[in-house]
């Protein structure tokens, strides 16, 4: 696989809102009740809000390997490295021993680059309510760093961040979706 | 008006047909039987050019979603008054109308004059008369308004079709998701995006003076949460810790912000001054304490939390101090709601594999389960406390639906997304 690397260009976009002139409107109402004022309405321009929050990043593909561009281990199906997604059962965060294993081989591998970085990305099903599936997806990434520090690796070698739901691997509403998006992913960072 | 307090049904919103930008549509899925008949006689217009917005459509629209009336169509109508002269109440008594509504629009120099007039058809008597003037740009406003005022005369209840939502759309192309905080009018109309990002955005909320929302963006491929003016767009940063930035909830007085921030270990709640910037920790277990919401009176805030081994919600100071539990139904209560009487709040109520909308009465604990599931979240009370609106999903088909709060009456909105979530009211 190519350098599969994909600059994500961040658009925040402001639409511009401009209030309308209430004075003249309030003026002729037969007993002075005010139309509604407020910032936004229909008499808007949009323009493009160039404050804060701009930014680009990298971001590593989301193909088979995703780790590829690390190194030939990334993608050699015999390597545990190769695998970069833990899933998890229902309302748990628990690693299934399954997953053992490759957290383990992901944690020999920054022990032995003290350099390397990770983010450790949380994810969780759709249902139940948004904020509370952030939490979920957080204490998920947070038990494989817990392991993963166990074996060596620094604070600062790992990220973590919790997408929730927000962010689903499948994008059906079944329990075969489900299954997919209860998940933690391994995002190596740079190189 | 007694007559009005006898009706069970509380319910208020209008949303309805497609605008070119937000394609929605609006199917009352269960109504009430007591609804009024009211007729919108069509405005008369008069001018040189053409009116851009058809007032007493947008009123009549507004009038006949919100529940509470049975309005009549216009091939039903004996004739089409625009003046009171020109009224005759027999003619509309016959056909069993309890209230008329006339009037005419007037252009001059593309400024317009909206009239109208609200008749009781028995007692042959104006009830209420306004005129006001409208740029051509404010004229679907100024029929809200108009719906706003009828509805408020003959309900004794606020309405809210002058209102506005936002909420959260997402849509993929290939690999490449695009999410976006959205505004519309509160019949779907008018929708404009306020902020857009190729990582999601979450949890919008609006300050208590309906000019700013807190959000959160991960658009640095990390959680933090920003306050954006409406008017002009910008923006400020105001939590960017490592870890959770999650859930902002303004006090009602608009100065502090309640938010989940897991800079310590696991989910807490805490409390942002904005003004300070101080910023204060409210919870404090060891387990997930999240989705913080303020009381209407600022004495309080209702938060999630898995402590007891699942989602429940618990009540404390928003001093802080002591936390104490206050849903003891099922085994998932989330993500609640204050109703802006501060009597009972709306929720997330899970059971196995479905989430439906329910609301506590918080002085007797009567629980009531509003809507049938199997995805609905996100409960948001409209700001006369009629109706919530929460999200939901068939199949995979997301939109975004109201209910009363007895459970009677239901609207189900569709938008173009597919992926529409995280309704908030406007105050």
């Amino acid at each position: 696989m190519k350098l599969n690397k994909a600059v994500l260009a961040l658009a925040i976009s402001a639409v511009i809102l401009s209030g309308c002139s209430e004075d003249e409107k309030d003026a002729s109402l037969t007993d002075g009740t005010q139309n509604a004022a407020s910032g936004i309405n229909d008499a808007s321009t949009s323009g493009l809000n160039n404050g804060s929050g701009l930014a680009g990043s990298e971001m590593s593909g989301s193909g088979m390997y995703p780790n590829a561009h690390m190194g030939p281990e990334f993608s050699d199906p015999n390597n545990p490295l190769s695998k970069s997604t833990i899933y998890f059962m229902l309302d748990s965060s628990q690693v299934q021993d399954d997953f053992v294993p490759v957290i383990a081989a992901h944690a020999q591998y920054l022990v032995n680059h003290p350099g390397q970085r990770v983010v450790m990305e949380g994810h969780g099903d759709e249902r139940g309510s948004r904020e509370y599936n952030i939490a979920l997806g957080e204490q998920r990434a947070k038990s494989i760093v817990s392991m993963m520090k166990v074996q060596g690796v620094s604070d600062g070698q790992v990220q973590i961040v919790s997408y929730g739901e927000e962010k689903p691997a499948a994008e059906g509403h079944d329990e075969a979706a489900w299954e997919l998006n209860r998940r933690a992913e391994i995002v190596y960072q740079g190189k | 008006m007694r007559f009005f307090k006898n009706i069970l049904l509380v319910g208020l919103i209008s949303f309805y047909l497609p605008s070119s930008y937000a394609e929605m549509t609006i199917e009352i899925t269960e109504g009430i039987e007591s609804a009024l008949p009211i007729s919108v006689v069509p405005f008369a217009m008069q001018g040189a050019s053409g009116v851009p917005v058809d007032v007493s459509f947008v009123v009549d629209a507004d009038l006949g979603r919100s529940g509470y009336f049975k309005t009549l169509d216009k091939q039903s109508m004996p004739a089409r008054p625009s003046t009171t002269e020109a009224v005759q109440f027999k003619d509309w008594q016959a056909i069993g109308q309890n209230y008329l509504v006339i009037g005419q629009v007037t252009e001059e120099h593309g400024q317009y004059n909206v009239q109208f007039q609200l008749f009781d058809v028995y007692k042959g008597q104006q009830i209420m008369g306004y005129r006001m003037a409208s740029s051509a740009g404010d004229l679907r406003r100024t029929a809200h308004h108009i719906s706003d005022l009828i509805f408020e005369k003959l309900t004794g209840k606020k309405g809210v079709f002058s209102g506005r939502i936002a909420y959260i759309t997402s849509s993929r192309q290939g690999r490449q998701s695009n999410h976006k905080l959205q505004i519309s009018d509160a019949d779907g109309f008018n929708a404009q995006t306020v902020a857009s990002s190729v990582e999601p955005l979450m949890s919008p909320a609006w300050s208590p003076d309906g000019r700013k929302i807190a959000y959160v963006s991960f658009e640095k491929k990390s959680a933090a949460i920003y306050i954006q003016t409406l008017a002009t767009g910008e923006r400020v940063r105001v939590a960017e810790f490592p870890g959770i930035n999650g859930a902002p909830s303004w006090s009602p007085d608009g100065s502090k912000l309640a938010l989940t921030l897991s800079k310590d270990g696991s989910p807490d709640i805490y409390v942002l001054n904005l003004v300070t910037r101080a910023l204060t920790k409210i919870s404090k277990s060891f387990a997930i304490d999240t989705e913080p919401t303020w009381s209407p009176d600022g004495s309080s805030i209702v938060f999630t939390s898995d402590r007891g081994g699942k989602p429940q919600l618990y009540i404390v100071s928003s001093q802080g101090g002591e936390e104490r539990r206050l849903t003891f139904s099922g085994n998932y209560n989330a993500r609640a709601s204050f109703s802006p009487d501060g009597r009972s709040i709306a929720m997330v109520h899970g059971n196995g594999n479905n989430y439906r909308i329910a609301v506590m009465d918080l002085a007797t604990k009567a629980f009531n389960v509003l809507t049938d599931g199997p995805s609905d979240e996100s409960p948001s009370f409209a700001p006369n406390g009629s109706m919530i609106l929460y999200a939901s999903r068939k199949g995979s088909s997301g939109y975004l639906s109201a209910v009363s709060l007895d459970g009677k009456m239901q609207q189900k909105l569709v938008f173009d997304s597919n992926e529409i979530r995280e309704p908030a009211w406007s105050p």
